[in-house]
């Protein structure tokens, strides 16, 4: 009598399933990217093979003119100077704007979320309506405050713009996080006679790190790639990379240059890549802390 | 070492009274355990002679200054939280200097300090992990360290203990009350576990509602219960209640049956509703028919290692007496119960206080 083989399941089982995971995001990942490659591999382009109107071939004789001429000779409206002079206005807006509005919203989300004032929640309420309202609804009013205090289109100005429309998104994300810390520990610094400022000093920043990193990161992507409040509140001398990018793109004089205005993109987009990567870690982290600790 | 008047503190939530006129007058160097059941209001108590909370009203004097408006780091205090609340991102030896910095105390000293404690409370070898690297214990020594390291003459407990395993918490249930003997500064201890409150306190208060029931040394609160709350809630198993009347001749009446309570110290003699309470060891066992004794049916016994329980139905009720091992396992079904009357407690059913 030959005994029946034993019952198996199917070997492919788990290794279909995790072919299906990899080819799920090899497609999603294709999907992102493929608009990215295209304006690299554009960028790279000499003009004639632009003109030939193939978007999707790669180049054949890749050249590195376009990016050159996007970095320092491209004309921005009347100065042809490239991107350059915007690169270094993006960094003096943005990293002032950055460290200021996420130190700012961590006290801020402290306060609220461990110092139980009456009215905290009713605060709350009133920060996230200004997370609710667009704010180019906010514009008109704002030009005429920044004005009558002598800030409009000054370089003060613009990063306090940055600053205040910041506050109430990284005010809430701080919030958020604090609210899971236990408020005991507060209340043991406050034995150990920490004030509040030194308590959130030595203390609460320092267990933060994934957050800070978490809100920098937002808010350096969001600050970089405004557009509209540059556009409006920097003033020419301040206008950061998003507007000359722009004002290439747009440029009325001479023939369009699609490589120029695409390798011009690249440049400008690199920098939050970078943070991206080198802080990817972090951020990873820092999303998921969030989600535990609510 | 330092004295503690706790006088007249008031404090309600959203109409809920919290703390209902507490007074409290704690002699330098004692160990004073504040027990009750949760929602009792003692954590709020601590939090308020801390200086975390604030009262409606009254006073907390230390060493004979008023205390009430000023924060917790002025009124010379130390206080070890049930959760520890160790900041998580210094290192322990940061954790007990962080006081001190802040206080902008020399480095020398600092490190003198640190050092001291560390052997007291043997965390020499931890003083430069974090507190997530810590088990339950050894983050609760570091509490307790950072708690004693600034030598300050009062230290607040809020449960330290609570969140051990029974092993632990009684080994350091012990070396908290040799700390005690070595520091002598002032202890408040905040506590639900009443075999903490017995085995380490000078004196425990007992509290119920917001108020104070009573405020004494632990064995007599175990003995004469200031009023029925009292007599509930300490003891294990609770004490034996039975309601009756007293006629003002020396007898105690249960329904048809009489006891008499002339061997009773009466504190304040009065006739009419009362409430008996007795405790199991204060109950003995004869043979039915005995003058003096109750008639009583054994419903079941617990064999409890060093000694026994034995659950008796006895005038309506189920009353615990402790016996002898050897006794209770041949104990038979109809027994007469004699009580100890000059260890038994009555208590007004009116008042519910201590007669």
């Amino acid at each position: 009598m030959t005994r029946s083989p034993p019952f198996e399941r199917p070997v492919f089982g788990p290794r279909a399933a995790r072919f299906g995971l990899y080819a799920f995001l090899f497609v999603s990942a294709a999907f992102f990217l493929l608009p990215l490659l295209l304006v690299i591999s554009n960028s790279l382009k000499p003009m004639e093979e632009i003109r030939q109107g193939n978007l999707l071939a790669f180049p054949v004789k890749p050249t590195f003119d376009a990016w050159v001429t996007a970095w320092k000779s491209a004309c921005t409206g009347l100065d042809c100077g490239g991107v350059r002079p915007g690169l270094w206005n993006s960094v003096k807006i943005t990293v002032p704007a950055v460290v200021i509005s996420t130190l700012a919203g961590a006290l801020n989300g402290y306060a609220l979320a461990q110092w139980k004032s009456r009215h905290a929640n009713l605060i709350m309420l009133l920060v996230m309506v200004g997370l609710f309202i667009p704010y180019q609804a906010m514009l008109y009013p704002t030009v005429k405050i920044l004005s009558s205090f002598g800030l409009f289109r000054t370089y003060c100005g613009i990063i306090l713009v940055h600053v205040v429309y910041g506050l109430p998104y990284t005010t809430l994300l701080f919030r958020n996080f604090y609210v899971g810390v236990p408020e005991e520990i507060s209340r043991a610094a406050r034995m150990e006679g920490a004030s509040f400022f030194r308590t959130f000093r030595s203390v609460i920043l320092p267990l933060s790190t994934n957050i800070l990193v978490v809100v920098a990161i937002l808010q350096f992507t969001g600050i970089w790639n405004d557009y509209l409040l540059g556009l409006i509140f920097a003033g020419n001398d301040n206008l950061p990379m998003t507007v000359q990018l722009t004002n290439i793109v747009n440029n009325a004089r001479g023939s369009a240059s699609p490589n120029v205005n695409m390798a011009a993109a690249v440049i400008t987009a690199i920098p939050t890549l970078i943070v991206y990567f080198l802080s990817g870690r972090y951020f990873v982290r820092g999303i998921a802390a969030g989600a535990v600790k609510g | 070492m330092s004295s503690v008047s706790i006088r007249k503190i008031r404090k309600s939530f959203a109409g809920l009274t919290v703390l209902d006129s507490v007074d409290m007058e704690i002699a330098p160097g004692e160990f004073i355990v504040i027990l009750g059941p949760s929602g009792c209001g003692k954590s709020t108590l601590l939090n308020v002679i801390a200086g975390l909370d604030d009262c409606d009203s009254g006073q907390i004097v230390i060493d004979a200054v008023d205390v009430s408006g000023l924060e917790p780091s002025q009124r010379g205090l130390a206080m070890v939280f049930q959760s520890y609340a160790l900041f998580p991102a210094m290192t322990v030896r940061r954790n007990l200097s962080f006081g001190m910095e802040v206080a902008g105390t020399p480095k020398a000293t600092i490190v003198q300090k640190v050092d001291w404690v560390a052997k007291l409370l043997q965390i020499e070898a931890l003083l430069d992990r974090k507190p997530s690297q810590l088990s339950g214990g050894q983050r609760q020594r570091v509490a307790i360290g950072r708690a004693l390291v600034r030598s300050s003459s009062i230290c607040l407990f809020d449960e330290p203990l609570s969140n051990l395993d029974a092993k632990l918490r009684a080994e350091t249930r012990v070396e908290l009350k040799q700390l005690h003997e070595t520091l002598k500064s002032t202890m408040i201890y905040v506590t639900h576990d009443q075999i903490e409150a017995m085995t380490m306190a000078d004196r425990v208060a007992v509290m119920h509602k917001g108020r104070v029931e009573q405020f004494a040394h632990p064995q007599s609160i175990y003995e004469k219960p200031a009023s029925l709350f009292v007599a509930g809630f300490v003891g294990s198993p609770a004490m034996n209640l039975l309601e009756g009347s007293l006629d003002g001749t020396g007898c105690f009446l249960v329904g048809l049956r009489s006891i008499s309570s002339s061997a009773y110290p009466f504190e304040n003699p009065s006739a009419g509703e009362a409430v008996l309470g007795i405790r199991c060891e204060d109950i003995g066992i004869v043979e039915p028919g005995s003058p003096d004794s109750i008639p009583a049916q054994l419903a079941f016994t617990e064999l409890l290692g060093a000694d026994a329980l034995g659950w008796f139905d006895c005038l309506g009720k189920r009353m615990s007496v402790r016996l002898g091992v050897d006794a209770a396992r041949s104990m038979a079904k109809e027994v007469g119960l004699r009580f100890d009357m000059a260890k038994a407690s009555f208590f007004s059913a009116a008042t519910e206080r201590r007669l």
